[in-house]
């Protein structure tokens, strides 16, 4: 068997949690049964700057089941944790410690915890308490902040943009606008904890246990061996789950107080407030190209809104400066700091917004200069790394154009807006290209082989809903030999080897390969066991031409009275990598317009990725359906709307933030195009988590124009945007 | 999170009887348990009118009505043959409306009695003077892109998110009231109140009274008539703007109209003007576009819903177009439309 590619690998398998999910059996952090198990709800601020003079928690302490009530006076003595987003680089989202003082920096942060015998009695308490404020008034609009470089982020210069913009025959300069937005998962945050003596159990709802697992260590001041984070099913995390928000640490808090166990759950108005958002961005793109289309000037400005406790940058030019060969590039990162929540990473984060406006403006590019999009696209291909000069470890993105326009049926000669009718619609295309990394994490696995036939595999990562048991199983059937119904896939839980987190589309390209090294160990030494031994039937074979599998291993294990064996096997990226690494795609789109309403409506997307090898069809297929969706969610809804004057959510509900239902979502399909990556392992597999969402809301954008030859640059496209036109100014 | 008393009433024909000041009725409850959740409503009683026998739609051949029963859900109302024949617009405006499971619980009297979706009124830290009279209106400087440009007062602002309500004004429905002080009879379009200084009264109904039945005539009007909602999300929103209109056409003029919008207006308000400016005349695309102009007379946008004035222009143009045939209506300009 060649070890790149057995039965398994490249098979659509199901999805082996798939009955446990459809039948309502998984067991989800809030669905976690223990006795004596009390409830802790939390009360946020209702005002978005200044401070508490004064909380009256008397009539909540007294009220039926309450167990206790924690103003926010830091007398729960939580440790700092550090912050992800400042140098020291911790877990945590936000850096302040939790309830610890009366300064209120946002809108619905934790001012309070109420701790009762059930969530009814907890809200009920919660509902009594009266909290008195020293108001003031709150910077909301990024644009009324001044933006400034964020700390240790410096310019991405390539070239000279003048020189670059005075030899173009054509230039575009366009302003672009996206709002604020939240990840609103599935399943709510969720946390419960359980300490006995000074061991702590948390089962959270996380896309990091270890993470989780740190951040509760340093904050009790026990050590990391003394807690335990489990995570078996996470409902969508999206970043949201991503880094450690306070109401982790206050559900221990919480049961350390009551010396019971204690659950957490976030409210979905909560959700709003309380892990994260991706902020707002405002940005400027600068293009000069020659007649023929190659381009002569790059310029992308972008500024993202920040809160002031965090340096969190929306890197909305994060892959302008890769994806197309141009010889003077000039990207500058800046951040408008605001009373806001800290935001952070959100599906895809920077690349979402930032392949908006980019691809946006080279569609304006295009028609500035008569061009076919793709052609434009095709003539500045950036064949090897533009930014760093490495050659690609794989890439395909000329074949994602050409397989995706044909399975599209994208008409070059058709560019015209505004030409296509059907009744009261106009019709119209769009393309865009798209690019995502991976955060190359090192990963580590175990693996055992049982003399009843079966195998074990496990690793501190996590399955947010993306098939990563599946796709685990699968990469370990070919090296054991072995079914993927007879692996028992193990994830989610801090005291396994060491993961990264789930975030940054890394998953499978760098724990996998860590499982097939656990999976190579354990295989590998009990044939070198075995053909060492006389006694057995291996004895002397050569380890090669061995077919492993059950019957090998089974009677191995048999003979030698062991019940099993188990072997650790380590992944580390290269740091020192001469590729440069990127996932690529192509997105395609159709809409129909209302030529009178401006109503867009998606008819078709196709997306043509190449995303290396392709472990698994149907649940790459369906991880990249869910990001195409969230980027027509992001071309035509989906948006957090703030009270310009007070700071808060003014919706911070599902039926108030909209995400597309089925009758939004026409024709979508995925195709994969390219090969096994043969640099980023031997594996062969890139990051699919997130280029689904990169280009879709351009490709979308650019297709409303085609139909209507009304340019939307602020997002979402609205019915009023299209009929209004999009008038747009620095 | 309060604690209620829920009981259903023992004397069906005197629901009221047991409805003490700080009681409320509930029926499908899709809009009142929603409120209880986030503390808007706090009724110390629920009286559950669910089973009292209003379920029925019935044809009165004499006069020509359809008797629709206040207890009839969404869902069966929009799939009655009569309505779906005679009356498309309420059958359109009913689909047109929240979620299929939504539509199986909720009821014709509840609808109509439904609140706003205004989000300052369902938050109770934020001033609202529909929620709290005399507390301030917070959507006058905050944010109001989807709030009313009709009817409004310096009060409120909020928008009547009903879309079957806006197809009953465009129908010249009748709604039957009952309650502690006998029947009575009003035209839907006087049900619903403008906000002006008292904008915590939504309806003249007074406590106690409930909703029994809405009647709508089976007319010619009613039976060439169209609902068209827009919205960014095609299913599961509420409206941007949306128009229920009826014509009735003959020997080539139009004889009789009625308009009604909703998601722009503080009630289902009918739009007098625009219906005016069609009577007498050929239908046409430039007749329609003139009710589209009437139809946004009195709008008072404020600093960020200026564009409601226009959509309600377009949407009334495009659905009286759908009456007559496809091609009734311009599209956006490729040079006009493009702006850099």
């Amino acid at each position: 068997m060649s070890p790149n590619a057995g039965p398994w690998i490249g098979a659509a398998e199901p999805r082996m949690d798939g009955p446990v999910k459809v039948t309502g059996t998984a067991i989800y952090t809030g669905d976690v049964a223990l006795p004596d198990l009390a409830h802790a709800v939390l009360v946020q601020s209702t005002i978005a700057k200044g401070r508490i003079t004064g909380m009256d928690i008397a009539a909540a302490e007294t009220a039926p089941g309450v167990l206790a009530v924690c103003p926010s006076d830091g007398s729960l003595g939580l440790g700092r944790v550090a912050s992800y987003y400042s140098a020291d680089n911790g877990p945590m989202g936000d850096g302040r410690s939790p309830l610890s003082d009366a300064v209120i920096h946002h809108h619905g942060q934790h001012i309070a915890m109420v701790v009762a015998e059930t969530l009814e009695q907890a809200v009920a308490g919660a509902e009594r308490i009266r909290t008195h404020y020293h108001r003031e008034p709150p910077l909301v609009r990024i644009e009324d902040a001044i933006p400034q470089t964020p700390p240790g982020r410096e310019d991405i210069v390539r070239g000279d943009l003048t020189t670059g913009l005075a030899v173009a025959d054509v230039t575009v300069e366009a302003y672009y606008r996206t709002p604020p937005q939240h990840m609103n998962p599935m399943e709510p945050c969720a946390t419960t904890a359980h300490w006995v003596g000074d061991r702590l159990t948390v089962y959270d709802s996380t896309q990091y246990v270890n993470g989780v697992r740190d951040a509760l260590a340093t904050a009790f001041g026990v050590p990391t061996a003394q807690v335990r984070v489990l995570s078996g099913f996470v409902g969508g995390g999206f970043g949201s789950k991503g880094t450690v928000w306070p109401h982790v640490l206050l559900a221990a808090a919480a049961a350390r107080l009551v010396r019971r166990p204690v659950r957490l759950a976030l409210t979905r108005p909560q959700m709003f407030t309380s892990c994260g958002t991706r902020p707002a961005t405002r940005q400027r793109i600068v293009l000069g190209a020659h007649r023929d289309g190659r381009l002569t000037a790059i310029g992308h400005d972008g500024t993202s809104a920040c809160s002031f406790g965090e340096n969190v940058v929306e890197s909305t030019g994060g892959s302008t400066s890769i994806l197309y060969a141009c010889p003077n590039v000039s990207i500058r990162q800046r951040i408008a700091r605001v009373d806001m929540q800290a935001p952070t990473f959100q599906r895809a984060p920077g690349r979402a917004p930032g392949s908006f406006a980019l691809e946006s403006a080279l569609d304006e590019l295009a028609h500035e200069l008569h061009l076919d999009p793709v052609e434009l696209r095709l003539r500045n291909h950036a064949d090897t790394d533009p930014s760093s000069g490495l050659p690609w470890s794989g890439k395909h993105l000329r074949e994602c154009y050409r397989a995706g326009a044909e399975r599209f049926g994208w008409d070059p000669g058709d560019r015209t807006p505004g030409t296509r009718r059907e009744g009261d619609l106009l019709i119209g295309s769009g393309m865009a290209s798209a690019t995502h990394e991976m955060d190359p994490g090192p990963a580590s696995a175990y693996a055992e082989l049982r003399v009843d036939g079966t195998a074990v595999i496990g690793v501190a990562s996590h399955d947010i809903g993306t098939g990563t048991y599946t796709v685990l199983g699968q990469i370990a059937a070919d090296v054991l030999g072995l079914p993927p119904e007879r692996i028992i896939v193990r994830l989610g839980d801090s005291e396994l080897p060491d993961a990264p987190p789930s975030i940054g589309s890394q998953t499978v390209a760098y724990v996998g390969p860590a499982i097939r090294r656990a999976c190579e160990a354990v295989r590998d030494d009990l044939l070198a066991t075995a053909v060492a031994d006389p006694e057995s039937p291996l004895y002397r074979r050569e380890i090669g031409t061995i077919e492993f599998g059950p019957q090998t291993f089974v009677a191995e294990l048999a003979r030698i009275g062991e019940p099993s064996v188990s072997g650790v096997g380590h992944h580390r990226p290269d740091a020192n990598s001469r590729y440069a690494v990127h996932s690529f795609g192509a997105q395609f789109a159709e809409v129909a317009v209302d030529a009178l309403t401006g109503t867009v409506r998606v008819r078709r997307m196709v997306g043509a990725f190449d995303i290396g090898r392709v472990i698994n069809p149907r649940t790459a297929r369906s991880q990249l359906l869910g990001g195409m969706t969230f980027g027509l969610a992001q071309a035509l809804m989906e948006a957090t709307v703030l009270d310009p004057l007070r700071g808060h959510v003014v919706e911070p509900h599902l039926a108030g933030y909209h995400l597309p239902v089925n009758a939004d979502i026409g024709s979508m399909d995925v195709l994969f195009v390219g090969d096994p990556d043969p640099h980023i392992s031997d594996l062969g597999a890139r990051g699919a988590g997130e280029i689904g969402v990169v280009g879709a809301a351009a490709a979308i954008a650019n297709a409303v124009f085609h139909a209507t030859g009304v340019r939307v640059r602020t997002l979402p496209i609205t019915p009023d945007r299209v009929v209004t036109g999009s008038a747009v100014g620095p | 999170m309060r604690s209620f008393a829920y009981t259903r009433p023992a004397e069906p024909e005197r629901p009221w009887a047991e409805l003490d000041p700080d009681a409320m009725y509930i029926a499908g409850g899709t809009n009142l348990v929603d409120l209880m959740k986030c503390g808007v409503a706090a009724p110390a009683r629920l009286v559950d009118i669910g089973r009292l026998p209003l379920a029925d739609i019935a044809v009165d051949a004499a006069a020509d009505t359809l008797r629709i029963g206040a207890l009839v859900p969404n869902s069966d109302l929009a799939a009655h043959p009569v309505v779906r024949e005679r009356l498309p617009v309420l059958s359109r405006a009913l689909l047109a409306g929240a979620s299929p499971q939504l539509r199986n619980l909720a009821t014709l009297g509840g609808n109509l009695m439904q609140r706003t979706r205004c989000g300052y009124f369902r938050d109770l830290a934020m001033p609202c003077n529909k929620r709290v009279p005399g507390s301030g209106c917070a959507a006058l400087d905050g944010e109001h892109r989807g709030h009313a440009v009709l009817g409004t007062s310096s009060r409120c602002i909020a928008t009547h998110p009903s879309d079957l309500a806006v197809a009953l004004v465009a129908l010249a429905a009748r709604v039957f009231i009952d309650g502690p002080n006998g029947p009575r009879v009003e035209p839907i379009e006087a049900f619903h109140l403008p906000p002006g200084d008292t904008p915590e009264r939504e309806t003249t109904l007074g406590h106690g009274e409930l909703i029994t039945a809405v009647e709508v005539p089976l007319t010619a009007l009613g039976a060439n008539s169209h609902y068209l909602k827009v919205r960014e999300r095609a299913s599961f929103a509420f409206a941007m703007c949306s128009a229920a209109v009826a014509l009735e056409l003959r020997e080539g003029t139009v004889r009789a109209a009625r308009i009604a919008l909703g998601g722009v207006a503080t009630t289902p308000w009918r739009a007098y003007a625009a219906e005016a400016a069609l009577v007498g005349l050929p239908p046409s695309t430039a007749a329609f576009a003139r009710a589209g102009d009437a139809a946004t007379d009195g709008a008072v946008p404020g600093r960020d819903n200026g564009h409601k004035v226009e959509l309600i222009r377009r949407v009334v143009a495009r659905a009286l177009g759908t009456l007559v045939g496809p091609g009734g209506a311009e599209g956006f300009g490729t040079a006009a439309g493009e702006q850099r």
